[in-house]
């Protein structure tokens, strides 16, 4: 055991890399809506990305550990308070801490967007068609219940207060895109129009997709396309539904569809979407699909590298009563001190 | 030349071969017999197949130069004439009692309106048409089901319906869905089933196939209610030769 769920609701769940392979049978892949933030916990505690970790879908949750715990918290950065003896004290995001038993960890959301508590040795959970991960659109798993105790497996070891400068993609921005199927069945004008437009992301969201409103209010339409053959979706394609609106499908999408899609994400760049915050901007770029690929090469390499870019926690200036007083009383900080573990 | 079938790319790590602009029985059934070709073949950089109505989709390793699968790809397409293909083997009838009264069919006066029919031939239309799965997609084990007579070519609605409910039978362009999972959807609720789809606890998550015969048999609200308690909906299941 290690990990009693204290609070809890719909949008917290068990999530891992997902299911591909099931696109035949109408099951989307789903798993972590933030896949980059499943490898920064990973690399934060020297394990594999494939490990069970819990998703917090822009919602609170408490736990409590039972045993000394090695955890990770990444993804959209929530307030994490850890409640030990009586004391409450904050933890800083993207870090990996040691929890000692019977200690309470409060997450709660801030900015909005997906947060993640990944356990070193990760959470075991049955296979169900070869992955741990809820995916509540097909009917697969459930909400992580109050009172319930997370099972995890055995901790690989590891140091702790470790960083990692998370990969940019939080506050919305510049998504790439490349043609879909059906760009060519949007007239030249609405595609110059959708290049030039910003968006905001609507507060309705969810793992299956996000709603965009275009910031001058006009939406987009391809002449006959609410009776287009339904074709194949991926996470990442642009679907336009009947009232011009444009729609990113997100990992737990259908896996099929009949709205004209204007343009697909690239799969590297969808945590922007996935992690923008209610009323973010976000805009699209066509790129090429031999730029795409070059742009998931760069992706690839990036999230190889996450390790090599740990480095120790410094002790937070903010946190410090007076860091001069401190640093006359105590003489030279060392670049290097890092606070002892709790 | 023809222009069909079509090769495209389908966002940075997909392709897409289709087979006609529309739905038809021999491009559903090329588009089966490729993926069936495409799966033999195991290409190492496919990652994954699927089909959809006319089409066959393959998601590829997106670090992978695509060039040596798209010219392999062109090749296989262009050997055969894949409209010719037969349905796939193992098929089966599969007969789902439907109730089409009522709140169980809130877009059928519509529906029916649309199509040029009373309510009664709507149901008689849909009770007896010769139907089978063209593809499962959209939600796990979701058959697109085919195809209707002409006069069922009605579009999509604009707004969509808020939701449906698990075994809801749809209706829109001379096709059925058959919901697996509850869902908002554009299409015309008319009629509604007990099928459970999608079992992921089952040995065999998925009731459905495509290639299976499928009827809509009419049943009572009241029957409709007691099929909603047993586990198997009241489906049957039975070997066919039908095509």
């Amino acid at each position: 055991m290690g990990l009693i769920v204290l609070a809890s609701s719909a949008g917290v769940t068990l999530q891992d890399e997902g299911r591909p392979g099931w696109l035949a049978q109408g099951l989307s892949r789903g798993g972590a809506a933030d896949p980059v933030a499943l490898a920064e916990g990973a690399a934060l505690l020297g394990q594999s990305t494939g490990l069970a970790v819990v998703e917090l879908a822009n919602v609170p949750a408490r736990f409590r550990t039972t045993k000394t715990l090695r955890i990770a918290l990444t993804g959209a950065p929530f307030r994490a308070t850890l409640r030990e003896s009586g004391e409450d004290r904050p933890l800083t995001w993207n870090t990996s801490h040691a929890l000692p038993p019977g200690a309470e960890l409060s997450l709660s959301p801030a900015e909005g967007g997906f947060a993640y508590l990944a356990p070193a040795g990760g959470i075991e959970a049955p296979l169900v068609l070869g992955a741990r991960s809820a995916h509540l659109a097909a009917g697969i798993g459930r909400a992580l219940k109050a009172e319930e105790e997370l099972a995890l497996g055995p901790d690989p070891g590891g140091p702790v207060d470790m960083v990692l400068e998370p990969l940019p993609r939080f506050g919305g921005g510049e998504v790439r895109v490349v043609e879909s199927l059906q760009t060519s069945a949007f007239p030249p004008e609405q595609m110059e129009r959708f290049r030039r437009t910003t968006f905001r992301r609507d507060a309705r969201g969810n793992r299956m997709g996000v709603r965009l409103n275009p910031e001058n209010g006009m939406g987009f339409e391809a002449p006959g396309g609410l009776s287009i053959l339904s074709e194949i979706v991926q996470p990442g394609d642009i679907q336009i539904t009947g009232d011009g609106t444009p729609y990113v499908l997100l990992c737990e999408c259908q896996t099929t569809g009949g709205y004209p899609r204007i343009a697909t994400v690239l799969p590297c760049d969808l945590p922007r979407v996935a992690q923008a915050p209610p009323g973010a901007a976000l805009s699209f770029r066509f790129v090429s699909r031999a730029e795409g690929r070059e742009a998931m090469a760069d992706h690839a390499r990036a999230l190889a590298s996450l390790r090599d870019s740990l480095r120790p926690r410094l002790r937070d200036p903010a946190a410090m009563a007076d860091l001069l007083s401190y640093n006359l009383i105590g003489g030279v900080v060392s670049a290097h001190h890092h606070e002892d573990a709790p | 030349m023809s222009d069909w079938p079509r090769i495209a790319p389908a966002g940075v790590d997909g392709m897409v071969v289709t087979f006609a602009p529309r739905l038809s029985e021999p491009a559903n059934r090329a588009a089966l017999a490729l993926r069936g070709a495409i799966e033999a073949a195991r290409w190492p950089e496919v990652q994954e197949t699927a089909v959809s109505l006319v089409s066959t989709y393959l998601r590829l390793d997106p670090l992978a130069d695509p060039s040596g699968l798209e010219e392999r790809l062109r090749r296989l397409v262009g050997a055969r004439d894949w409209m010719a293909e037969p349905l796939p083997g193992e098929r089966r009838l599969i007969r789902i009692p439907t109730c089409y009264d009522g709140d169980h069919a809130p877009q059928l006066d519509e529906a029916a309106e649309m199509a040029g029919l009373t309510r009664a031939q709507a149901v008689d239309a849909l009770a007896s048409a010769p139907l089978r799965v063209l593809t499962i997609g959209f939600a796990p084990g979701q058959p697109y089901i085919g195809e209707l007579p002409s006069e069922w070519d009605i579009p999509r609605l604009r707004q969509l319906t808020p939701r449906v409910k698990a075994g809801a039978l749809t209706v829109a362009i001379r096709q059925l869905v058959l919901f697996a999972v509850a869902a908002q959807t554009g299409w015309r609720q008319v009629g509604q089933t007990a099928a459970r789809l999608f079992d992921p606890a089952a040995a065999q998550p998925f009731l459905l196939r495509p290639g299976d015969a499928v009827a809509f048999p009419p049943v009572d609200a009241d029957r409709l209610a007691a099929l909603m308690r047993d586990p198997s909906g009241g489906i049957s299941i039975e070997p066919t030769a039908w095509a």
